[in-house]
């Protein structure tokens, strides 16, 4: 286990980035830099390139150009080993619970001991105590997304993606969730999640990242950019208006 | 008509009294069909996973040709697999031909391309559904072919009984390969064509039977199968 407490989150940077399809641009950012302390949430409208983004900060996808670095360094297989992604529907292995969480512990060497004692901390953080040996696909949307998280979390990420992983679950789901979140965040995990959801990015966000066809239109302390946004379109955004 | 029921009769009685020629042929029938569907998921499992996640230049070809394989005519097949194992052939010094292992070879050839197809298939939904995550957890594709094929297991073990569906009531390559030689390479289909040509049909009537209950218990199961691989899926959805 890494001094969670003791380390600082690891920053992310993105440097002149472009993902460009049929001729279309998708994605332009010429730079972002992720390194301040607490959750970053990104939020704009469908289509404005969130969801690329955040791929591209995994590594899921590579850029038609531009760079993406972690800590100074371009993102490499030791950097995405450190990093986990929730996606929007969680992708659940057809397998129980436990065994959902064995399958990332496995693959990093732990011992059958350390595996059985880690799944046990793992599921009690998830408040999911006691389904341990249930299906993973029969649980509910909630439980099945808190699996989805556990799971990125075994892995002992620097950094946990997620893309809108509250998007379909009702509010109390929600909410366990949001605390979920918060507390890898206290333990210095970055955390970097796509959002539609004004109230949630109030909740959460240290700093948001306000997109729009393909590019970042405004990044700075939540407050300021719920309250104060600077870019007309952050402003269309937050009043609720149609932006596309 | 009188004489139809006397051979169902006499049939039913051979079912039920344990008729040791009747079952004897029945166990060679399994043993040479589940010998062949094993090898035939040993080596169409992997080949049909492989094809699900690879992406090389040809792979479409490939998938096209398989699943042509799959109508294999049997006829054909079991001449093919004479040729190699008969005397003059490649693997005439195995002496393998009118052998039940040469009843596996021809087996395995029609049933192979039957569990490669079905795996491909299975196996890139499924590979669709896990890719990011996958990646995500920095499993490569290699990696990720154990991990398909154990969560596509339902779905593949369908596969596996089709497959048998097909071995257990094939007649045209078994004949050619197997020779149909008593107590030796008879199984039920081939003991059904003989004992009809001869006029024993209280024999063929009672394989027949068995056949066609062995085919209904595979169906079932294949069908109840399916229902729980699609229920796992749905579930998730």
């Amino acid at each position: 286990m890494r001094d969670l407490v003791s380390e600082m989150a690891s920053c992310l940077s993105v440097d002149g980035v472009r993902i460009s399809r049929k001729g279309k641009v998708l994605l332009d950012v010429s730079q972002l830099s992720l390194d301040g302390p607490g959750p970053t949430l990104i939020l704009g409208p469908n289509g404005s390139g969130k969801s690329l983004l955040l791929r591209c900060l995994h590594g899921l996808i590579v850029p038609d150009r531009g760079q993406v670095r972690q800590d100074g360094v371009v993102l490499n297989a030791n950097h995405k080993a450190r990093q986990g992604m929730v996606f929007q529907q969680p992708v659940l292995l057809r397998r129980s619970v436990a065994a959902n969480l064995d399958f990332v512990l496995k693959r990093q060497g732990f011992s059958r001991r350390l595996r059985k004692s880690r799944i046990e901390g793992l599921l009690a953080e998830g408040g999911l105590d006691g389904k341990a040996r249930q299906s993973a696909r029969s649980l509910s949307g909630g439980e099945a997304q808190r699996l989805a998280i556990l799971r990125a979390l075994a892995l002992d990420p620097e950094t946990l993606f997620l893309d809108e992983p509250t998007s379909a679950l009702d509010p109390n789901a929600t909410q366990m969730i949001e605390r979920m979140i918060l507390r890898a965040s206290s333990r210095s995990v970055r955390i970097v999640m796509v959002t539609h959801d004004i109230g949630q990015a109030r909740r959460l966000a240290a700093d948001i990242v306000m997109m729009q066809g393909g590019h970042v239109v405004e990044h700075g302390v939540a407050k300021q950019v719920l309250d104060a946004p600077e870019s007309d379109a952050a402003r269309r955004y937050l009043a609720g208006g149609l932006v596309t | 008509m009188q004489g139809f029921a006397s051979e169902f009769s006499s049939a039913l009685s051979l079912i039920l009294n344990g008729d040791a020629e009747l079952w004897a042929i029945v166990l060679l029938s399994l043993k040479v069909s589940v010998f062949a569907v094993l090898i035939s998921a040993l080596i169409g499992m992997p080949v049909g996973a492989a094809l699900a996640v690879a992406r090389f230049p040809g792979r479409r070809v490939l998938i096209v040709l398989m699943n042509a394989l799959m109508g294999l005519p049997p006829v054909v097949v079991g001449l093919l697999v004479y040729l190699m194992l008969s005397r003059s052939g490649p693997l005439g010094v195995l002496e393998l031909l009118y052998t039940p292992t040469a009843m596996i070879i021809a087996q395995v050839v029609l049933v192979t391309p039957i569990v490669a197809a079905l795996t491909r298939q299975v196996v890139e939904m499924l590979a669709e559904e896990y890719s990011e995550q996958l990646r995500s957890l920095g499993v490569s594709r290699l990696a990720s072919v154990p991990v398909l094929l154990w969560d596509a297991r339902l779905a593949l073990l369908t596969a596996l009984l089709a497959g048998f569906g097909r071995a257990i009531a094939e007649v045209g390559a078994v004949i050619i390969v197997g020779g149909n030689i008593n107590h030796v390479t008879r199984v039920m289909t081939t003991t059904i064509a003989l004992e009809t040509s001869k006029g024993n049909l209280a024999l063929a009537l009672a394989l027949g039977a068995i056949l066609i209950g062995i085919a209904v218990a595979v169906n079932a199961m294949v069908s109840t199968l399916s229902l729980r691989a699609e229920q796992e899926g749905l579930r998730h959805a």
